[in-house]
């Protein structure tokens, strides 16, 4: 499956990663060698056989409901870039 | 003091020869020493360390002492440690101080391990060199133009050099076994959901796991004993009892079945490294082991599955570094948009761009079923093949890396990189433990010897593992660097 | 042309549980911003989910109380996208095997007819946290407490036909999660709210219109008035010659109107894929058949038993079934005074009544159930007429008084049943009366029926309404005949 400067430029917006064109240039060329290596996985006959998401396929644990938790906020936020009366801040958010 | 194996300093410590604190002030010393140019750890926690030791010292003259209490070692910068920055070898995170310690880091704690620090890595575990680390690369302690392996560099390295007797690494695709190899040192990687993961920064979720780095497999044992269980706080971890990992050491070998995957002595497997293998084998049957050939017939589709697996997961788990809650933040950003691209932009290094957009791509719309599910399809196969092979015989052996260790600066192309890990990426598809073992040299380069076994087989391999070393001496081997005494 | 309405609706239910669904921090409402928003709620470096059993148990009952199926195995993905309030850049959800499968919920429309509405099927999902857009120096600030807190998603069919009836089918949605308790419902603090997909069509075409989008509408009259405005401002694009465009529009209540949300400059793709660190939720029969063993009776059950069993009509049935406070209010003052129409009656008129004039909710009704019961017990036996009652009833209402009787007694409200009483009672207004004696008897026969209303509103105003009207209209009855 080919990929296109475009195809780089959608991931890179969908990722929210900055890259200029000369970057975007560069990683096609490198994500395009990357995906004809895993194109070999088309060659390969997968008919009937079921997606394999954890290799030890054992079920959820459930949790029960208590509060286990206390307020840290002071120390969780510590390592924040912005805060202010306890709100992360973010360039203004428009709906 | 430096060149004793954990077990023995564990045995010294306990025998009153030395206190913990005198065993972490000459390891702290050696570190300050030669680390400079090794560059194996990102930060040095030398107040804490002498703390600990104290506080080890203190427990074992109360009576408390466990098996590790007082012993120093080192964590790869991937465990959260409340406190200590923990920075997983990115630029994104060189100011996260994390806020709490991982599972693994508790039971280290626990057990009155001493950390010397958190060492150098392969930026988000991304890499087989350590050269995708914002902290610069490690040099290998046996030659200073090689690469010390990835992702888990710093640790190997560190142990390598006599710095500390363990570290902790993780291993997604190699990330243990490859730098125990390059290293001349013992590395295993548990079976998935053996170890929390809970604390540790995830790289790919489905195939991460943590494990110890050590001289020898006895020494692994003891600290996989401590770091091993059911974690409620990881949904992967397994609720399944911890054996004492040392009890089957002795185990004779005799009627040992060893398989060899044939996938894993052909094209590209340097025939120096193959010879070294060979030998070892060679060892195994003169201690009553008997050897055949077996298949693993999906070998070749393991790195493609990897690289869609991997990357996918790892697209989804780096969504949180957003300049919102930890983590770098752009200078002044004009909207919210600019604010995501910039800070991704500049605290993330190539390599883990490159998967987060391969990561992307594979899971957008259209490619899903052809890449992801695909790939999913693939790793059934990749797996059955080991639990049919294990059908068969009681391990399996190879080598863990088709190289020694390559230059620094060799390997350009990322897809010559990512085939690097042609030997140990499966094993992680597959969810099974594996080991290296030094088992010999190509000039002044360590060989390793990869020794997989089937789900929970821990105890098993490291039995196997050890009697090897009970038979050789290439663990025992140091650097030259190592040698240095001060 | 006459064109069709077609609506399906995807319900956000809170899910009332005491810690989130992955982590162990409250979901109290209304705390500091960002205090219980602990290491996982906020996707710290290195955290991971486990799952909440009382979300899973919350949902299957749900699932149970629409009759849909349980599949065994449920699996948990992530949705992933950029959001300032989603902490991870992925919402954990279920896309592709939700926990609950194909169900219908009936709904009671205002002529007292029922409707099945499909159920596609419910799925859970973590909730995100909230942006405040006072103004932090230009920036918006962000609060992750709601970050993590349950949520059951509940997607219709698009088998609704008006605005009133995904009124209706909200109602049911509401009632049926109160009566499990497995939300407070409370549609102000957000704890349910729905996005909704309006399209038209003309009468009689089989394939639907384009539909819009209308998200977040967080009241019952909203979602009336949001799909009358949309409805009409399709119809009036398709008429003009226009199309109706795919898209996503918000109801601005103040306006009354719904307008379209800035398009994005790139349609979102949300790369679901399976989430790594969950595992599949496996589900036993076992625990499957606890739970519906132990379901409470659900608004439909409860609805058919009024009418079936206590005989009441299918409209009282639907009212008193509605809310399970409401239910549960009838059914005690049932209990105490034994009988349902009446107990019906007193309900639905003046209780009612007081509630709506004072705009409180059934569960705050300072008059209680007990009290109400007793009440009614009074008018049955008749200790007071239907007038005093109203009294009665009043006083409880202001406090005045402990029980009916109490009240009875203080107000000397007893109704007077003797002959002997009334009839000195009926003398003495006659005697006070001779212009409208004069009248009556003057009267032809039958304007005489009429006539006597005066008369027996003044014995009974001389009674302070105490007297029994029946007596009084027939010894009045008798006597003024005897006049003529």
């Amino acid at each position: 499956m080919a990929l296109e400067h475009a195809d780089v430029l959608r991931a890179a917006h969908l990722a929210r990663l900055g890259l200029d064109d000369d970057e975007a240039a560069h990683y096609l060329d490198d994500l395009g060698r990357i995906l004809a290596m895993v194109d070999q996985l088309q060659t390969l006959d997968t008919e009937g056989v079921a997606p394999l998401a954890h290799p030890l396929e054992t079920t959820q644990r459930l949790r029960a409901d208590e509060v286990t938790e206390t307020d840290q906020r002071s120390r969780f936020q510590r390592c924040a870039p912005a805060v202010e009366q306890g709100l992360y801040l973010v360039p203004r958010v428009v709906e | 003091m430096h060149d004793k194996t954990l077990t023995e300093l564990a045995a010294g410590l306990a025998a009153g020869e030395f206190s913990s604190r005198e065993l972490t002030q000459a390891l702290l010393a050696r570190v300050e020493r030669l680390d400079g140019d090794l560059n194996s750890f990102i930060t040095v926690t030398a107040e804490q360390a002498l703390d600990a030791a104290d506080r080890a010292d203190a427990a074992r003259a109360a009576g408390n002492a466990g098996p590790l209490t007082g012993v120093p070692l080192a964590l790869k910068d991937i465990f959260c440690t409340e406190g200590v920055k923990t920075s997983a070898g990115s630029k994104m995170l060189d100011t996260f101080v994390a806020p709490y310690d991982a599972t693994v880091v508790e039971k280290l704690r626990a057990a009155g391990t001493v950390s010397l620090g958190k060492t150098n890595m392969d930026e988000f575990a991304m890499g087989s060199s350590n050269e995708n680390s914002f902290f610069g690369p490690v040099q290998n302690p046996w030659d200073p133009n090689a690469v010390p392996g990835g992702s888990s560099g710093g640790s190997a390295a560190a142990v390598a050099a006599g710095l500390v007797p363990a570290a902790m690494g993780t291993d997604t695709g190699g990330s243990i076994r490859q730098p125990a190899a390059f290293c001349g040192i013992t590395g295993l990687k548990p079976t998935y959901g053996r170890v929390s993961r809970y604390g540790i920064i995830a790289y790919a979720s489905s195939l991460d796991q943590a494990g110890p780095l050590a001289r020898t497999a006895e020494d692994c044992a003891r600290l996989l004993t401590a770091i091993a269980g059911h974690d409620p706080r990881d949904s992967t971890s397994v609720a399944r009892g911890v054996p004492d990992y040392t009890e089957e050491l002795d185990a004779p070998l005799a009627g040992l079945k060893i398989g060899l995957p044939r996938e894993y002595f052909g094209e590209g497997l340097d025939p120096a490294v193959e010879g070294a293998v060979r030998e070892a084998i060679g060892v195994y049957e003169s201690l009553g082991a008997t050897v055949r050939e077996v298949s693993l017939p999906h070998t070749h589709y393991a790195i493609p599955a990897y690289y869609v697996i991997a990357p996918a997961e790892a697209s989804s788990n780096l969504a949180r570094y957003d300049g919102v809650r930890f983590g770098h933040r752009c200078e002044n950003p004009a909207d919210l948009t600019d604010l995501y691209k910039r800070s991704r932009a500049e605290g993330f290094g190539e390599e883990v761009k490159r998967r987060i957009l391969m990561g992307t791509h594979t899971l957008s719309e259209g490619f899903f079923d052809a890449y992801y599910k695909k790939a999913q399809r693939v790793r059934r196969l990749i797996r059955q093949d080991f639990l049919d092979a294990f059908d068969e015989v009681d391990v399996l052996m190879g080598p863990a890396s088709p190289t020694p260790a390559f230059d620094l600066g060799a390997r350009k192309d990322p897809v010559s990189m990512y085939l690097q890990d042609i030997y140990t990426i499966a094993i992680n598809l597959a969810g099974i433990p594996g080991i290296s073992v030094p088992a010999g040299f190509v000039g002044n380069r360590p060989v390793g010897l990869q020794i997989l076994g089937t789900h929970f087989a821990e105890a098993r391999l490291l039995n196997v593992a050890h009697q090897f070393q009970q038979a050789t001496d290439w663990h025992l081997r140091r650097p030259a660097l190592a040698e240095e005494t001060l | 042309m006459q064109w069709e309405t077609v609506i399906g609706l995807e319900v956000h239910v809170q899910l009332d549980t005491r810690s989130k669904i992955f982590s162990g921090a409250s979901t109290a409402f209304g705390a500091e911003p960002n205090s219980q928003a602990c290491a996982v709620d906020l996707g710290l470096p290195g955290v991971l989910p486990v799952l909440n059993e009382a979300a899973v148990a919350m949902a299957v009952q749900f699932g149970l109380g629409i009759h849909a199926e349980i599949p065994e195995v449920s699996v948990f993905d992530r949705k992933n996208y950029f959001y300032p309030d989603l902490p991870k850049g992925y919402q954990t959800s279920q896309m592709y095997h939700p926990i609950v499968g194909p169900g219908e919920v009936e709904i009671t429309l205002e002529d007292g007819a029922t409707k099945r509405i499909r159920v596609h099927h419910a799925h859970l999902e973590e909730d995100a946290g909230k942006s405040l857009h006072e103004d932090f120096h230009g920036m918006t600030g962000i609060d992750l407490n709601r970050a993590g807190t349950p949520l059951l998603e509940i997607v219709s069919e698009p088998d609704m036909r008006s605005a009133k009836e995904a009124a209706a089918y909200l109602k049911a949605i509401h009632s049926i999660v109160t009566y499990l308790g497995i939300s407070d419902g409370n549609m102000a603090e957000g704890s349910m709210r729905c996005d909704v997909n309006v399209s038209v069509r003309p009468r009689g075409q089989a394939s639907f219109g384009t539909r819009a989008e209308i998200k977040n509408v967080n009241s019952f009259r909203f979602v009336e008035r949001a799909i009358a405005f949309e409805v009409e401002r399709q119809v009036e694009l398709l008429e003009d010659g226009g199309e109706v465009v795919q898209e996503t529009r918000l109801f601005d209540p103040e306006r009354n109107e719904t307008r379209s949300m800035r398009t994005k400059e790139q349609a979102n793709d949300y790369r679901y894929f399976p989430c790594p660190d969950l595992l599949p939720v496996v589900l036993d029969r076992a625990y499957v058949d606890h739970l519906r063993d132990n379901l409470p009776e659900l608004p439909a059950d409860k609805r058919a038993r009024f009418q079936d069993a206590l005989g009441l009509s299918a409209y009282d049935a639907g009212v008193l079934s509605a809310s399970r406070e409401m239910a549960e209010y009838f059914e005690a003052v049932k209990e105490v005074c034994g009988d349902a129409k009446l107990a019906a009656n007193w309900v639905q008129g003046e209780l009612s009544g007081a509630l709506n004039r004072e705009g409180l909710p059934i569960q705050d009704s300072p008059v209680s159930a007990t009290q109400l019961g007793e009440l009614v017990s009074r008018v049955m036996d008749d200790t007071i007429n239907g007038k005093a009652a109203k009294q009665v009833f009043q006083a409880l209402w202001n406090g005045e008084g402990q029980s009916a009787d109490e009240v009875i007694e203080a107000k000397g409200l007893k109704q007077v049943t003797d002959t002997g009483a009334i009839e000195a009672m009926i003398d003495r207004v006659i005697a006070d009366s001779p212009a409208q004696v004069a009248q009556y008897r003057d009267a032809e026969a039958d304007k005489r029926g009429k006539m006597i209303g005066y008369f027996v509103g003044q014995v009974m105003k001389a009674s302070r309404g105490t007297a029994n009207p029946q007596q009084v209209n027939a010894l009045l009855k008798e006597k003024l005949d005897a006049l003529c």
